[in-house]
């Protein structure tokens, strides 16, 4: 068993950069993403980790360069948050089209206005189908974990798309928490150096990112779509090999107490862990209450939801961002994806904790609260901003 | 290219459409986008070679006997040669369908 220790999130999600071998890190210092970019400098500056560090001048440029380095066949990282992922949302899509398989840390945090630095999901809801495989973890040791699933992940031959792992800024950045280290010989066998399948050299000249017609786009956008939607299995693969060899396995959605439960609370983040509590304190009184906890967004997982969610009654769905004019969109992807079945649960949305707002356990009991009543009265597909003043 | 690219299905593509052959813009025929085609008067022409050197597609090339010919494969038929013939040797004609 690897080493266990006590650390700042963002010290940890670094020396798993570390550890994997990172050959390239391109990133632009933002709130609250920080420490984790500052730490990596620090390690490259004092000769403790072999890599390029690329201090540029925005984020547009930190993405370029890690689709450069990475079109050269070194092992990318970047790391960014809110506005930040704004300005380099256009190179998202680059990156994927072009399936180089860089991994980003997203430390989640509101976009403005009103200017804000604390957490929610808005930032990277903006950029939802930017075609990255997307994870939502929970807390700091899955970050750190997911930093070597996400790259033996991205760089396997039938994948080769890039990742964005998803963590709460402040809520899961910037507390310390007990970490199980792995060592670095396990980490080796389990993330090899990475073999391109393609790469930019003067050697064999190639060319990527060349315009498409549009007698060719459709085609390219399919073999895009297919890809990442099978690599379903792949992604279950890489999470069972990783538990086999640290005993920390995951799923694509991760239930509590939510076998025979009628109501399910639906989160996605750190949230998860706060529900969990609340669920626990509902199950004392006697209520049929679970959670379902969505950790991987992109590919979406439909088949292993339909099996939890088919089975309650009501669910409960918390998002931490708005589609404005429209609602949460977790809440509006679950109702798609259980379009279609005749005996399907009803789905009560609300929206909460955004821009860092706490949501204690004790709110999430007043959803549910709120929720059954509303449900029962027949307003069966609500939608709610929690906890606003009227 | 094998074969054009209006014939390729999404399995045949290269990850991520990374052209694998070196220079193949050469087979990309840029010739069908022109209305108006150069036409050379060769009686006035010196062969200065001012086509051949602003052509932005370096579409024209000498021939065996010395006048520089645009390949209409790739000539867009922008009318700069003509416009910077000096003696006016270049007139760009509709082209007939």
């Amino acid at each position: 068993m690897g080493k266990r220790v006590g650390m700042e999130v963002s010290i940890a999600a670094a020396e798993a950069v570390k550890q994997a071998n990172v050959d390239v890190i391109s990133a632009y210092p933002i709130t609250p993403q920080t420490h984790i970019v500052e730490h990596l400098s620090d390690l490259v500056a004092n000769g403790e980790m072999d890599a390029d560090f690329f201090c540029v001048e925005s984020e547009h440029s930190a993405l370029s360069v890690c689709v450069g380095s990475e079109a050269t066949g070194a092992r990318s990282f970047t790391c960014t948050s809110s506005q930040g992922l704004a300005l380099m949302s256009e190179i998202t899509y680059i990156a994927s089209g072009l399936r180089l398989p860089i991994v980003m840390i997203l430390a989640n945090r509101t976009l403005s206005a009103p200017l804000s630095i604390w957490n929610d999901h808005s930032d990277v809801m903006s950029i939802r189908d930017c075609g990255w495989i997307q994870f939502f973890v929970e807390n700091g040791q899955e970050v750190y974990d997911h930093v070597f699933i996400s790259y033996r992940l991205a760089e396997d031959r039938k994948v080769l798309l890039p990742v964005i792992i998803n963590m709460d800024g402040f809520t899961l950045s910037h507390v310390i928490e007990p970490f199980e280290m792995i060592e670095q010989e396990k980490i080796d066998q389990f993330l090899p150096p990475y073999q391109p399948l393609y790469r930019l050299h003067p050697d064999h000249p190639i060319t990527m990112g060349a315009f498409a017609l549009p007698s060719i786009f459709a085609e390219t956008k399919k073999a895009q779509e297919v890809v990442i939607r099978s690599s379903m299995p792949k992604i279950s693969e890489v999470w069972k090999a990783f538990g086999d060899m640290t005993g920390r396995y995951y799923n694509p959605i991760e239930t509590y107490k939510a076998e025979d439960a009628e109501t399910l609370l639906v989160t996605m983040g750190s949230l998860g862990e706060t529900a969990s509590v609340a669920v626990d304190r509902m199950r004392e009184e006697g209520r049929s209450v679970g959670l379902v906890k969505i950790r991987l967004w992109r590919p979406f997982p439909f088949e292993d939801f339909k099996q939890v969610a088919l089975k309650a009654k009501d669910l409960v769905v918390i998002d931490r961002a708005i589609s404005v004019g429209m609602g949460g969109p977790v809440a509006s992807e679950l109702k798609a994806a259980l379009y279609g079945y005749d005996s399907r649960p009803s789905v009560y949305n609300f929206v909460a904790g955004i821009s860092g707002r706490d949501v204690a356990p004790s709110d999430f009991i007043k959803m549910v609260d709120k929720a059954e009543i509303e449900i029962e009265e027949g307003n069966k597909e609500g939608y709610e901003l929690y906890g606003v003043r009227e | 290219m094998t074969k054009p690219e209006s014939e390729w299905t999404w399995k045949e593509l290269p990850v991520g459409n990374v052209v694998l052959e070196p220079g193949n813009a050469s087979q990309y025929r840029t010739g069908d986008w022109k209305s108006l085609k150069p036409v050379l008067t060769q009686e006035k022409c010196i062969h200065c070679g001012l086509c051949y050197i602003f052509c932005p597609d370096m579409a024209y090339n000498l021939n065996e006997e010395g006048y520089f010919i645009a390949d209409l494969y790739y000539c867009k038929g922008c009318g700069i040669c003509a416009k910077e013939c000096p003696t006016g040797a270049i007139s760009m004609v509709e082209e007939e369908t």
